[in-house]
C-alpha cells in the first residue's frame, strides 16, 4: 500500500493543462523524485497534494483512504508537509514563532514555554537550529532548516521540497541530503522535486519523470542512467551540444582587451591587467569560480561599467569611455546576466524585444507599433520562443525569458557575443538551445565570450579556455588540452599557464 | 504656571482620546498589512452616527455602541474591497473616506436641517476618581472613556499583537502571507478581523467628539485627526505602546496652542499658527522617527495564491 497515491489527476488553469491525468505513487520511507523540465507540471501537481490548488478532476488517497485537500490546513492534519521554493517564512519574528505559527492551541502565547516545544523537536529530530533566533539573520540553509522544522513539528508523514537544492551552496547541500537520509531512516517519505539529474540519482529511491504536465513512468533510481533520464525529461536523446568542427588559424582578432584594471563595487580591485582576446569564429570559455571578476568583466565588456584603466578595442577601435549604446553600435551584444534585470516583467514580449533600440522603431517621435509587432513576430518564430507576442515576459518560464533576451541581442549579429552565465537556472532543453544558439554565432564568425561556472559547459563548447582567478587570467589554453582536472587547478589559483 | 501646567496636562489626555482610539484601529490593520486609509471618513461617520443615535434614543452608551458597530461594518466594507476583489488599498481608503464624510453631512442635513446653531446633547460627563486632591484630583478627572482607551485599549492591543496566537497570525500575515497561509491559517479572516476591530475603534474615537468633548456634530469635527493618527502610528513604529506617545505628542501640542490663543496674547503672528502648531509638530516627528521606520512587508500587497 501507498503512504500517498494519486489517481489520475488533472488540473487546468484557462486554456492551460498544466497536468494531464497524472499517477503518482509514494511509498513509505522513500525518497521519491518528481522530475521535469521547468513548466512540466511538477510543482502544480504538489501544490494540489498540499492543498494550494484543488485538482480539476482525479483522486487523492492517503494512507489509501480517498481525502478531499482543500487547504494547506486540510493537508497537515493529513501528515502532508511541504517546503516551497519560496521559503514560507516571516523573516522579522524568530525559528520559534514561526515554527508554531498557525498550529498552537492556547490563545495566549507563552513564548519561553513554545522555545522549549522547538528545541525539543529540533533536537529529537537533529536539527541543528536555534528557537531563539530571528530568522533574518539565518542563512538561506539555516531557514530551510526551519522549514523542515515546521513540516515535521506538525508531525508531517510526508514531506515536499520543492527544488530544495536551487539555492544553496555545495555543502548545504551536502548536509540537506544527510538530513534526508537520517529522516527517511526514521521513516520519513519524501517527495524531491528537481530538475537537476545528478542530485536525483544521488539521493532518490525512486523517480517519476513528468514532461509537458503528463506523467513519463516511474523507475527505480538504481536501474536508470542520467542519460536515460534526461531522455525521459526531454522526450528524445540528448546528445548534449559539442563543438564540431577546428576554428580556422586565419581569422583576425575582433576582440582585445589590454591591462583591464578595475574595481568592485565596495571599491575594492576586481580586475588586474587582464588580458584576452578573442577571435572571429571562435567561442573563449572563461572558467573560474563565481566572484573571481566574471561579473566585473561582463559589465566592463558592455559598457555599463568603467574601468580604471586598460584598452578594450574591436577591430582595433577603442571603446574605453563611451557609453553602452555606443557599445552596443559598435558590434557588441551583451546577453544579461540577470534575466530578470534584463526585461520588463510588466511589458509585453513585443515590447521587451523593442526595448533596447526604440529609436529605431519610432517615426518623428511615435512609436511604431506596427514595426515592432512585425519584429516581435519574426523573432518569435526564428528563436522558438513560446508565447503570444502580446504576454507580459513575467509570466514566461526561464527558458522563454532567455529566449527574448537571445532573440534581441543575437538578431542584431553582433560582432563580439558576451554571454554571462547564460544557461544558469535553466532546464537541460533550454540549456541545448542556448548553446546551440552560441555555436551559430561562432559559425557566423562572431567572437564568442562564454563565462561560464559550469566546467562541463565550457570544456564542450569552447575553443579556448581561459581561467579567471582573483580578477587575472591565470592561463589560456585550447580546449582539445583541457581536463576539469587541470581546469580544477587553475580556478583554485593552484596553477598557472601560459598559452 | 503650576495652574497652567496642571489644565495642560488634564486636556493633553482628554485630546489625545480620540486619535489614540482611531491609531490603535490603525496599528492593528497595518499590523496585518492594511493601510486604512478610511480612517477619516469612519471617524467622521463615528461621530455622526453616535451623536444622532444619541439624540434620538437618549442614551449615550447606545449611541457609543451603534457608532462603533458602524465602524466594524465600515472596517468590513474596507475588507470586502481591498482583501476579497484585492482593489489598491489608498484607492479604497479615500473612496471609504469621501463616501462616510459625505453620508455622514449629508445626514446630518437631512436630520437636523440648516440651523445656524449646531444642534447639542448632554455629553458624557467626566469622572473624578479622586476628588478635590489638589493636582493629582485635576488631572484624573477625566472621561470614562479616556480611562478606558488608555488603561484597556492600549495594554490590550500590545498584549494581543505580541503575547498571543491571533496577534502573531496578524503579525505573520503583515510581513509574509504567504507563510501565513501555508500553515493552514486562513489571511482573508485575520485581515478582515483586524479591519473590523480597526474599524470598531476608529468610529469610537469619532464618538468620542461628539459624545463626549463636544456634545455637538460639527462639519470640521475630525478636522484630520484620522489623518495625524496614521502618521502617528509611523511615528509609533506599529507599536501601541509607542503609538500612544505618539498620541501624547500630538495631544499635548494641540491643548497648548489652544491654551496660547485663549492667552489672547499680543504677538505679531495670526492665531491660525497655532492651529497649525499640533500638525508642524506630527510633520517634524514623523521625519524624525520615519527614517528608521520599518514597515510591515506585506503592507498595501493583496493576497492572493497564484
Amino acid at each position: 500500500m501507498y503512504i500517498v497515491e494519486m489517481q489520475k489527476v488533472t488540473k487546468i488553469f484557462g486554456e492551460l493543462v498544466a497536468n494531464d491525468h497524472v499517477d503518482f505513487q509514494l511509498r513509505k520511507g522513500e525518497i521519491h523524485a518528481l522530475l521535469g523540465e521547468n513548466g512540466a507540471g511538477k510543482t502544480t501537481l504538489m501544490r494540489i497534494l498540499y492543498g494550494l490548488y484543488q485538482q480539476t478532476t482525479g483522486d487523492i488517497f492517503i494512507d489509501g483512504e480517498k481525502v478531499t485537500i482543500n487547504s494547506p490546513k486540510d493537508a497537515i492534519k493529513k501528515g502532508v508537509g511541504m517546503v516551497t521554493q519560496h521559503f514560507a517564512l516571516v523573516p522579522p519574528m524568530t525559528v520559534a514563532e514561526n515554527v508554531v505559527l498557525g498550529y498552537t492551541d492556547s490563545f495566549v502565547l507563552d513564548q519561553a514555554a513554545i522555545e522549549k516545544k522547538v528545541g525539543e523537536a529540533a533536537n529529537q529530530f537533529s536539527l541543528d537550529i536555534n528557537p531563539k533566533s530571528i530568522v533574518r539573520h539565518l542563512s538561506v540553509g539555516q531557514r530551510q532548516r526551519v522549514e523542515i522544522l515546521k513540516a515535521l513539528y506538525r508531525n508531517a508523514k510526508v514531506l515536499i521540497l520543492d527544488e530544495p537544492t536551487a539555492v544553496l551552496v555545495p555543502q548545504e547541500v551536502d548536509s540537506l541530503f544527510e538530513t534526508l537520509d537520517r529522516l527517511r531512516k526514521d521513516g520519513l517519505s519524501v517527495i524531491f522535486i528537481s530538475h537537476k539529474l545528478d542530485e536525483v540519482t544521488k539521493i532518490t529511491d525512486r523517480v517519476t519523470v513528468l514532461r509537458d504536465g503528463k506523467s513519463i513512468g516511474t523507475v527505480d533510481t538504481v536501474n536508470v542512467t542520467q542519460k536515460q533520464l534526461a531522455a525521459m525529461m526531454v522526450g528524445r536523446d540528448t546528445f548534449g551540444v559539442t563543438r564540431q568542427t577546428e576554428i580556422n588559424p586565419d581569422n583576425k582578432k575582433i576582440l582585445e582587451v589590454e591591462d583591464l584594471c578595475a574595481l568592485d563595487d565596495k571599491g575594492l580591485p576586481a580586475l588586474k591587467n587582464l588580458k584576452l582576446s578573442i577571435r572571429s569564429g571562435e567561442i573563449l570559455g572563461i572558467a573560474g569560480v563565481g566572484g573571481n571578476g566574471q561579473k566585473e568583466l561582463a559589465e566592463i565588456l558592455s559598457g555599463v561599467k568603467a574601468p580604471i584603466s586598460g584598452v578594450i578595442k574591436i577591430n582595433d577601435k577603442n571603446l574605453v569611455g563611451k557609453d553602452p549604446s555606443e557599445f552596443s553600435k559598435m558590434g557588441i551584444g551583451r546577453i544579461p546576466e540577470d534575466r530578470h534585470e534584463g526585461v520588463v516583467g510588466d511589458l509585453t514580449v513585443y515590447e521587451n524585444l523593442a526595448l533596447e533600440h526604440l529609436d529605431e522603431y519610432s517615426k518623428n517621435g511615435f512609436l511604431d507599433k506596427q514595426a515592432i509587432r512585425k519584429n516581435a513576430n519574426e523573432l518569435i518564430k526564428n528563436f522558438q520562443i513560446k508565447a503570444k507576442p502580446t504576454d507580459r515576459i513575467r509570466t514566461l518560464s526561464g527558458g522563454n525569458m532567455q529566449k527574448v533576451l537571445l532573440a534581441r541581442v543575437l538578431s542584431r549579429q553582433p560582432e563580439v557575443v558576451i554571454a554571462p552565465q547564460p544557461t544558469r537556472g535553466l532546464d537541460v532543453g533550454a540549456t541545448e538551445y542556448v548553446r546551440q544558439q552560441l555555436l551559430e554565432q561562432r559559425t557566423r564568425g562572431a567572437a564568442v565570450m562564454l563565462i561560464s561556472e559550469d566546467l562541463d559547459e565550457i570544456l564542450s563548447i569552447s575553443d579556448r579556455i581561459a581561467v579567471i582567478y582573483e580578477g587575472e587570467i591565470v592561463g589560456t589554453i585550447n580546449a582539445q588540452n583541457a581536463t576539469p582536472e587541470k581546469l580544477g587547478l587553475m580556478m583554485s589559483g593552484a596553477l598557472r599557464e601560459k598559452a | 504656571m503650576e495652574v497652567f501646567l496642571v489644565n495642560l496636562i488634564t486636556a493633553t489626555f482628554r485630546v489625545s482620546t480620540p486619535i489614540l482610539l482611531a491609531a490603535i484601529g490603525e496599528t492593528y490593520s497595518e499590523r496585518a498589512g492594511i493601510l486604512n486609509l478610511g480612517i477619516e471618513g469612519i471617524m467622521y461617520f463615528g461621530a455622526f452616527i453616535g451623536f444622532f443615535v444619541a439624540d434620538k434614543s437618549g442614551s449615550l452608551w447606545t449611541g457609543l455602541f451603534v457608532a462603533i458597530m458602524s465602524g466594524v461594518i465600515a472596517g468590513l466594507l474596507m475588507g470586502l474591497l481591498t482583501v476579497t476583489l484585492g482593489v489598491n488599498q489608498h484607492v479604497s481608503g479615500l473612496g471609504i473616506t469621501l463616501l462616510l464624510t459625505g453620508l455622514s453631512l449629508f445626514g446630518f442635513r437631512l436630520v437636523y436641517g440648516g440651523r445656524s446653531t449646531p444642534p447639542s446633547i448632554p455629553s458624557f460627563q467626566a469622572v473624578n476618581p479622586f476628588g478635590d486632591i489638589p493636582i493629582l484630583g485635576t488631572i484624573t478627572q477625566q472621561y470614562l472613556l479616556t480611562y478606558i482607551t488608555f488603561l484597556v485599549i492600549v495594554p490590550l492591543a500590545w498584549f494581543i499583537l505580541f503575547k498571543t496566537r491571533f496577534g502573531l497570525n496578524i503579525r505573520a500575515v503583515g510581513e509574509n502571507p504567504e507563510a501565513v497561509d501555508a500553515a493552514g491559517v486562513n489571511v482573508y479572516l485575520v485581515r478582515y478581523g483586524v479591519l473590523a476591530i480597526g474599524g470598531g475603534l476608529m468610529a469610537a474615537g469619532g464618538a468620542f467628539l461628539s459624545l463626549a468633548q463636544l456634545g455637538a456634530f460639527t462639519h470640521g469635527i475630525i478636522a484630520g485627526r484620522g489623518w495625524v493618527a496614521i502618521a502617528i502610528v509611523i511615528f509609533g513604529n506599529w507599536s501601541p505602546v509607542k503609538v500612544m506617545g505618539g498620541a501624547l505628542i500630538f495631544g499635548g501640542t494641540f491643548a497648548l496652542q489652544l491654551r496660547l490663543q485663549a492667552m489672547g496674547l499680543q504677538l505679531p503672528i495670526p492665531y491660525e499658527t497655532f492651529l497649525a502648531l499640533p500638525y508642524v509638530v506630527t510633520i517634524i516627528a514623523l521625519v524624525l522617527a520615519g527614517r528608521n521606520a520599518s514597515y510591515p512587508a506585506a503592507l498595501l500587497k493583496p493576497y492572493r495564491r497564484e
